[in-house]
């Protein structure tokens, strides 16, 4: 479904370049449930925004189920991001006048999605805020926020959902439970799940973890094997 | 996204900071009752002006003695200085045939103090002949207006207007009572005889005609030969006053009395000015225009000042909501869509502004309307065109303070919106 050669990210020109990536091949298919690791620098989360659309490569080619999107410009990416990717940030970046409702009824305002209103709180249901659809963010706890944010990024029944931190702004217990929401998509929906993270625990509820370092990946390993061998 | 989840995003953005949206706003609410305000009051000036050009009497023509306007030198005596006008020449133009001529009077206004035994009051003196009461359609109260034979015996008959009757004469029947005018400062006096009183005029027509009393022409100037007559002996007057017919070409009537008077004065160019009505119109209404236009611009600045208001706040809620318009690309919107939030959002306060504008200016206008400001009556005359302007105007201004700003958000990287502060 993804599919990055050669990716490379660089900031500012000349001498005050910094580059972010530096040649990234990675390959994701549908349904994986996949995180990004590294220490703060290490170009994960310029990876991620690349992933999601928010950002354009370089240099080196990105294809979206076989199309190059890496060079699309702003307004294309945007629709792009608005019908494939949802997002979760570690911050929820909902904003602050809207409802829970209103805040999930916005992608699909965008995309122009009639039955915003039903599709909203069908979504908000599914992650478990049924008694929370017209609370305002400062309202909610973090964790629900972050419920919403999901809920969200679910609504326009997404490929993929990329999370950045999805629980760095949380508690361990709300943590797990926003964890465990993002991997029943996975099973249930067999939507792609993307997470950005530095902690070990978290990476652990994904089936692949990708290792990142100065912009490059160093470690590309399958669970599914360890945890096989882990069983017998 | 549609205009309407636009204009409800926008009406939200307004909402959640009243005190700024209204501040905002306050400018173009300004901008615009202040048009629609002045441009009421210089309407307003412009009737009033009219009003009383027109309360003069209907369908006249007025001749004064010399030339107020482009004369060689290039400055301008007052028109009326030059005593080139005397009483025969108002009897010539009445007996010259002219078409459409209803009656002419010659008239010469004095100021002079009225005294009766107990009361005085400064009165303008109209010393006129009979005709005068034709021309300006006045009706007696009681007793009679002047006649010929007044005017002919140099008669110091005396018809006074209705003020002038109830200030001297108070509840007392004035008719065969004695009245002294005092001329030129007290030097000269004389006593006349009451035969009449005018009926009170209302309106503008009444602030001139009540505080009058009409003379025989001829008889200050009987008695007073050096003072009042010309150096041919002739009888000087500063108006002839010209009744017309409704339906006359005033423009043939007023050449046709041109010609008589060069003809009897024996001049190349004309000493004299004749005005009609409409001309006195036409000059008041030009003077009121320019006015009117000038109200319009100073307000039309502030209109302009307004909308700079708006520009700015906008420009401000753009990088204050940088994060709300990484949030919104993130989700898909495109540049269009924020633009248009953006967009909607400065209309929705310019619109805003420009009915609050309307009903303060309207409000205002209303409220002024025959109000006495420092001993003046005030008169506004709303002009529906004023409102249209200034809310068009206002509207405009506030889409073309929206676009820059909108245009400037599309520029949002989301990434750097985004980031984990």
């Amino acid at each position: 479904m993804i599919k990055l050669e050669n990716v490379e990210r660089t900031y500012g020109i000349g001498s005050n370049a910094v580059h972010a990536l530096t040649g990234v091949n990675l390959q994701i298919d549908q349904g994986e449930y996949l995180s990004i690791m590294g220490s703060s620098g290490s170009g994960k989360s310029t990876l991620m925004n690349i992933i999601g659309c928010l950002d354009r490569p370089t240099a080196g080619d990105y294809y979206f189920e076989g199309h190059e999107v890496g060079k699309l410009h702003d307004d294309a990416r945007a629709q792009l991001r608005g019908k494939v990717f949802g997002f979760v940030f570690q911050s929820y970046n909902l904003l602050p006048r809207l409802t829970a409702l209103e805040q999930v009824e916005l992608p699909l305002m965008y995309q122009k999605i009639p039955n915003r209103k039903r599709r909203a709180a069908e979504a908000l249901i599914q992650v478990g805020l049924k008694s929370r659809l017209h609370h305002h963010p400062n309202e909610l706890s973090g964790g629900e926020q972050q419920r919403v944010a999901i809920a969200r990024s679910l609504v326009v029944n997404p490929r993929i959902v990329v999370a950045d931190e999805p629980t760095g702004a949380l508690d361990t217990r709300t943590g797990t439970e926003v964890m465990e929401l993002l991997s029943s998509l996975v099973e249930k929906e067999s939507i792609t799940v993307t997470i950005v993270t530095h902690e070990q625990l978290i990476a652990d509820y994904t089936k692949r973890i990708i290792r990142m370092s100065d912009g490059k990946i160093i470690e590309d390993s399958h669970r599914i094997t360890s945890e096989i061998v882990d069983r017998s | 996204m549609s205009f309407i989840d636009a204009m409800r995003i926008g009406w939200r953005a307004i909402g959640s900071n009243r005190l700024r949206s209204g501040l905002t706003t306050l400018g173009l609410v300004i901008g615009v009752s202040s048009v629609i305000v002045l441009i009421a009051v210089g309407q307003g000036t412009q009737k009033e002006v009219t009003d009383s050009i027109q309360g003069l009497g209907t369908d006249l023509i007025f001749v004064s003695p010399g030339i107020s306007q482009d004369n060689a030198s290039g400055t301008s005596g007052a028109r009326g200085s030059a005593t080139t006008l005397v009483l025969s020449d108002a009897h010539a133009i009445g007996s010259a045939n002219i078409p459409d001529l209803v009656d002419v009077a010659g008239e010469l206004k004095i100021t002079a103090q009225a005294i009766t035994g107990a009361e005085n009051q400064t009165v303008d003196v109209v010393a006129t002949t009979e005709e005068w009461k034709y021309v300006r359609d006045a009706n007696i109260a009681a007793g009679r207006f002047l006649n010929s034979v007044d005017v002919e015996d140099n008669e110091l008959s005396i018809v006074l207007g209705s003020s002038v009757a109830e200030t001297l004469f108070l509840e007392n029947d004035p008719i065969g009572e004695s009245l002294r005018l005092s001329i030129a400062g007290g030097r000269v006096s004389f006593n006349f005889q009451v035969i009449g009183v005018m009926s009170p005029r209302s309106g503008n027509e009444g602030l001139e005609l009540n505080d009058q009393v009409y003379i025989p022409v001829t008889a200050l100037q009987s008695r007073l030969r050096r003072f009042l007559r010309n150096a041919d002996g002739e009888i000087s007057i500063n108006q002839i006053v010209i009744q017309t017919s409704p339906d006359a070409d005033k423009a043939i009537v007023k050449h046709l009395i041109s010609e008589v008077l060069i003809y009897k004065h024996q001049v190349a160019e004309p000493d004299f000015t004749i005005q009609s009505q409409d001309d006195l119109i036409n000059a008041a209404t030009e003077v009121s225009n320019t006015l009117s236009l000038l109200l319009g611009s100073v307000a039309g600045i502030s209109l302009l000042v307004g909308g700079i208001g708006v520009m700015n706040i906008m420009l401000v809620s753009v990088t204050e909501r940088t994060r709300e318009i990484g949030i919104r690309r993130a989700v898909g919107a495109q540049s269009k869509d924020i633009v248009r939030q953006f967009v909607t959002e400065a209309l929705m306060l310019s619109v805003f502004g420009g009915l609050a504008g309307v009903a303060i200016g309207v409000g205002i206008s209303i409220l002024l309307d025959g109000r006495e400001i420092a001993g003046q009556t005030m008169t506004t005359v709303i002009q529906e065109w004023s409102i249209f302007l200034a809310f068009a105007v206002s509207a405009g201004v506030g889409l073309i303070s929206g676009i820059y700003p909108a245009y400037k958000a599309t520029f949002v990287d989301p990434i750097n919106a985004l980031r984990n502060e």
